[in-house]
């Protein structure tokens, strides 16, 4: 009697077997994305996606490179701290291409106010006025230089208002 | 030319593969940027807030992030004595205006009445619950501390808009995928700060790198008292607020 005359039923099962194995690891190679798994439990490649997007501000110290007059007289005053783009908006086109994009001057009577309109809310140290006593709707810079706002200070003269 | 079955098949499959990774292309990589060098993390100055709106403003253009939706926003508190478990919260607007002054009269004028505004945004949680529940690994914490959003791979399911306890999340219009802040990750990458903290006039924001020695922050945890939103979640915040009260949710 031979022992493995029915042998080829169980070769074919694990045939079956093999390709169906084959088959799934095809089918994931196929949909799991390579980096997937580079990094943890999602694409690896996302996180280059993300890093990869458009910037619009285009920071302080790029201005600066060309704008160091305007630092000088920053920096003698209380606006020294306060980033360009703060006010003056989003640069980074400007910053790429200074002879076609102009940016567009704040207007003071708005600007200023937005952070120096009373309000009980604000922090007790910081200087704030009632813009409709204070100035009855004239831009703020009739009497302050935005870059140094102190009225009488010596580093804002000769600074265009 | 001469091709099996065999041979044709495994071809077609294997051209396919490649043309796949064609499509998908290999996007730059920021130079000099190693991912295992950074811990990023944001510290606040509740003190430093002036309500001004302006990190609101910065972060929606930088992300161009759809109206009426934000991945940062200020809150303004109104508590009094009687009032520390319900103090009055509002954001008109989530404050892209600034706040209006409160007309005389109206909300709290019992005992210690006091003001602030408190600006919010992901936290970038160590052990966040927002990347927990997605079923399809689309968010993740990247391996430098911050929580992004995998906008192809997103369905758009919302389990972790639900899950994220800080309501920092939200689902685009028109793209249908969650997003979120994404602490400006295409700018930290390239040395910059977030738009949020370029655009904050009294520096009450800071990008901080805990990874970094010379970073201001160790200094100035040392020297003051920091608290992070939600502290009994142990979600591991990284959004570290000083000189927060304790009304603040």
């Amino acid at each position: 009697m031979n022992r493995f005359k029915d042998a080829g039923h169980l070769v074919r099962v694990v045939g079956v077997f093999l390709v169906g194995v084959a088959l799934f690891l095809c089918v994931r190679a196929w949909f799991v994305p390579k980096s997937f798994g580079e990094y943890g439990h999602y694409r690896g490649d996302s996180i280059k996606e993300v890093a990869a997007l458009p910037i619009v501000h285009a920071g302080h110290e790029t201005c600066e490179t060309c704008h160091s007059d305007v630092l000088e007289v920053k920096k003698a005053g209380k606006h020294a701290t306060v980033n360009c783009e703060a006010c003056h908006g989003p640069q980074a086109k400007h910053a790429e291409d200074p002879g076609s994009v102009k940016p567009v001057l704040p207007d003071t009577s708005v600007l200023c106010a937005r952070c120096h309109e009373a309000n009980s809310a604000k922090p007790k140290w910081f200087p704030t006025v009632a813009t409709a006593e204070h100035s009855m709707g004239m831009p703020c810079k009739t009497c302050h230089t935005p870059h140094n706002p102190k009225i009488g200070d010596d580093a804002a003269k000769g600074e265009k208002k | 030319m001469n091709v099996s079955r065999r041979f044709f098949i495994t071809l077609t499959g294997a051209a396919a593969v490649a043309w796949e990774s064609v499509l998908a292309g290999s996007p730059e990589e920021a130079p000099n940027y190693k991912l295992t060098d950074h811990w990023w993390a944001m510290l606040i100055d509740v003190d430093k807030c002036i309500g001004c709106g302006n990190c609101v403003r910065a972060c929606s253009v930088e992300n161009n992030v759809p109206e009426g939706f934000f991945r940062t926003w200020v809150e303004r508190y109104q508590v009094d004595d009687e009032h520390m478990a319900d103090p009055i919260v509002d954001s008109p607007n989530g404050a892209i205006n600034g706040f209006p002054q409160r007309p005389p009269g109206t909300g709290l004028t019992g005992n210690g009445v006091k003001e602030f505004f408190v600006p919010k945004l992901c936290n970038h949680c160590v052990d966040s619950p927002c990347t927990q529940v997605c079923p399809v690994g689309a968010t993740f914490t990247t391996p430098d501390g911050v929580v992004l959003v995998d906008e192809k791979y997103c369905l758009g399911c919302r389990y972790c808009v639900q899950a994220c306890p800080y309501g920092c999340r939200f689902i685009h219009p028109e793209k249908h995928v969650a997003q979120k802040c994404t602490l400006c990750y295409h700018r930290i990458t390239k040395g910059l700060t977030t738009a949020c903290c370029e655009a904050c006039p009294t520096g009450s924001r800071q990008l901080a790198d805990l990874k970094n020695p010379k970073d201001p922050i160790h200094e100035f945890m040392k020297k003051h008292s920091v608290q992070v939103l939600k502290p009994q979640m142990a979600t591991g915040a990284k959004a570290f607020y000083a000189n927060l009260d304790g009304s603040v949710r």
